[in-house]
């Protein structure tokens, strides 16, 4: 154990040190991570709220929201799926922006279109393992951006989460 | 069940509200502004299309936990607080900040003038060891700790001594990993931050080199999440330094785990086990865990073996619980919470709070959906009575009109929110926090 120019030593009988973690601290001066800076150019959404100018630009998508109704939506190449579904009030939260930071935005993907996506990045797969229902087909719609390949393609939202069932009912995954 | 949220019980409700136009404003109110709260608001907006809705805060300042508690090197979990801005900035909503439910209006006075309370107001108290030498110097919650460095007025004078070298963390959440992230960053990356000036000074004094997080259970039960554990593995200038015999046995238990634990748990052995510093497997000495139960379904018991470890400085973060702020609540000492029943308070017809907020924003948000959901449907069943008229706020600011208490406006808030973006913008930062109340009141008055 390290005890260098500690002034205070206390036993702690009680507390069972089983894994303690320790983390040393050198002297380098360090980075700031990459997954910091990135996707500022995606917030705010004004482009989804632009219609497509072109028949060649439209990508055709349906939303399953939470409730199981279809949504078909006429979106567009460059589209953040994320804002789209607001531009459309579907209830997709979003709630740091598309900075992955969260998991509010979590939606499965048809399972024909997931190959046509690219692979999610290793934040984004931290994020995912935070939402409830996880699946094979999980991705954040945040990460998501609309190409022609996409045409077609459903989006479901997932039914429920663990903190709707407040009186403890433990609902089983679909 | 609550989740029947879509269009068509929209549209039934636009249908009634516009019939009963003339009828009742219903009434209600939400104490606390924090994630909670707003996102309790936003529903009770968007899903009811005449509802009043007030915000009590008792600080000058919105937003909680998202303002004082997420790490300030978490920027982009702040993100929330432009829903929020929108959602202050409706027509049907008010914030009050600067008023204290509890003291300057009691809970019964708030049951008189709302048709429907929500309780939002988090868990300010941590939980206690309780165990000898909790009191001494330089023993603190992590709480207060992380309340200090965020610029908390009430933990603007917290006595924490950083010259010293070693520090424990009791508990292994994502709150333990904070405090530690923050304690090992240069105070170079940490200037970015909207950490106040006088305290990056203090933590630029610091002579904390070590950080250890000192939990009851074996690294399979951890509970921080994998990005804090991937920002602490991958801090610059900072090594990791697990003792290598407390991760074997997790390659076993790996294979067969859902996949978050999976690759929680992945991340944890690579870095315990696949150390490729000589020197990271230096400082490990045997730990004996003794567990009931079988894989992650143990529980620790306490054993005769001890082991020492020396602090210069310990922070307790084992959890929180919340204030009890009215006796006619039913408050559960042993939880920490207020016992409710689908998030009704039991007992309390018609009175709704919001359980704890616990976890990562989107536990928050969907907790704060349900309630805000709980409390229109609750309007629309009639169980919660809003056939008589409520008078909202006017009662409530009469009363604090009285008592001489200043209730600060969102707009204010707007004031002082831009000096702090300014005064920040000077120093390179997102914005510098006024961190003492009396100087919140006075540019927001000025």
């Amino acid at each position: 154990m390290h005890t260098h120019g500690s002034r205070t030593a206390l036993a702690m009988p009680h507390y069972h040190a089983a894994s303690p973690m320790m983390f040393v601290d050198g002297h380098v001066i360090p980075n700031i991570s990459p997954s910091k800076l990135k996707k500022k150019a995606l917030q705010h959404g004004d482009y989804e709220w632009q219609d497509p100018k072109s028949e060649d630009e439209v990508v055709n998508i349906t939303y399953i929201d939470r409730s199981g109704k279809k949504i078909p939506v006429r979106g567009k190449i460059g589209d953040n799926v994320l804002y789209l579904a607001h531009r459309y009030e579907i209830e997709l939260e979003g709630a740091c922006e598309a900075s992955l930071a969260c998991s509010t935005c979590h939606v499965y993907v048809d399972e024909d279109y997931c190959d046509t996506l690219p692979e999610p990045l290793e934040e984004e797969e931290d994020m995912l393992d935070l939402a409830v229902f996880l699946k094979n087909n999980s991705r954040l719609g945040c990460q998501i951006i609309l190409t022609k390949e996409h045409d077609g393609m459903t989006l479901t939202l997932p039914q429920a989460t663990r903190n709707f069932y407040v009186d403890g009912h433990i609902p089983k995954p679909h | 069940m609550m989740l029947s949220c879509g269009v068509s019980r929209l549209i039934v409700r636009h249908l009634r509200t516009g019939v009963a136009s003339t009828a009742q404003v219903p009434q209600v109110c939400i104490v606390g502004s924090g994630p909670a709260g707003f996102y309790t608001a936003q529903q009770i907006l968007k899903s009811h299309a005449a509802a009043q809705v007030d915000m009590y805060e008792k600080l000058p300042v919105p937003f909680g936990l998202v303002r004082y508690g997420v790490a300030p090197d978490h920027p982009e979990v702040k993100n929330c607080i432009n829903t929020f801005t929108q959602t202050a900035a409706k027509d049907r909503f008010t914030f009050l900040g600067n008023v204290d439910i509890g003291s300057d209006i009691t809970f019964s006075q708030l049951r008189e003038a709302y048709h429907a309370v929500v309780l939002a107001y988090g868990a300010a108290q941590d939980r206690a060891l309780n165990i000898p030498g909790e009191s001494l110097p330089n023993v603190l919650s992590a709480r207060e700790f992380v309340g200090w460095y965020n610029g908390l007025p009430e933990n603007a004078d917290l006595k924490v001594d950083l010259n010293v070298e070693s520090v424990g963390i009791i508990g292994q959440g994502n709150v333990a990993v904070d405090v530690a992230r923050i304690l090992l960053t240069p105070v170079d990356i940490l200037k970015k931050t909207d950490i106040p000036e006088n305290i990056l000074e203090r933590l630029n004094g610091s002579r904390v080199r070590h950080m250890t997080l000192v939990g009851r259970r074996g690294p399979e039960h951890v509970a921080f999440t994998i990005k804090e554990l991937r920002e602490m593995v991958n801090l610059e200038g900072s090594r990791p330094d697990l003792r290598r015999e407390d991760y074997k046995h997790l390659r076993n238990l790996i294979p067969n785990l859902p996949r978050p634990r999976k690759r929680l748990l992945e991340l944890l052995a690579k870095t315990g086990l696949d150390a490729p510093d000589p020197k990271l497997a230096s400082s490990w000495a045997a730990a004996e865990k003794q567990l009931e139960g079988e894989g992650l379904n143990q529980r620790a018991v306490q054993t005769d073996e001890t082991e020492s470890l020396q602090c210069g400085l310990i922070l307790r973060s084992i959890g929180y619980k919340g204030v009890e702020i009215d006796s006619s609540l039913p408050f559960d000492q042993r939880t920490g919470t207020i016992s409710n029943n689908g998030g009704r308070v039991t007992g309390q017809n018609g009175k709704v709070l919001c359980t704890g907020p616990v976890g990562v924003i989107l536990s928050t948000m969907t907790s704060g959906f349900t309630t805000g959901k709980v409390v229109v449907a609750d309007m629309e069943t009639g169980s919660v009575d809003i056939s008589r008229p409520r008078s909202g706020q006017t009662l409530i600011k009469s009363a604090l009109a009285e008592k001489g208490v200043q209730p600060v406006s969102f707009d204010q808030w707007n004031r002082l929110n831009q000096y702090e973006v300014e005064t920040g913008a000077k120093l390179g930062k997102p914005r510098e926090k006024v961190s003492n109340i009396k100087h919140m009141m006075d540019i927001i008055h000025q």
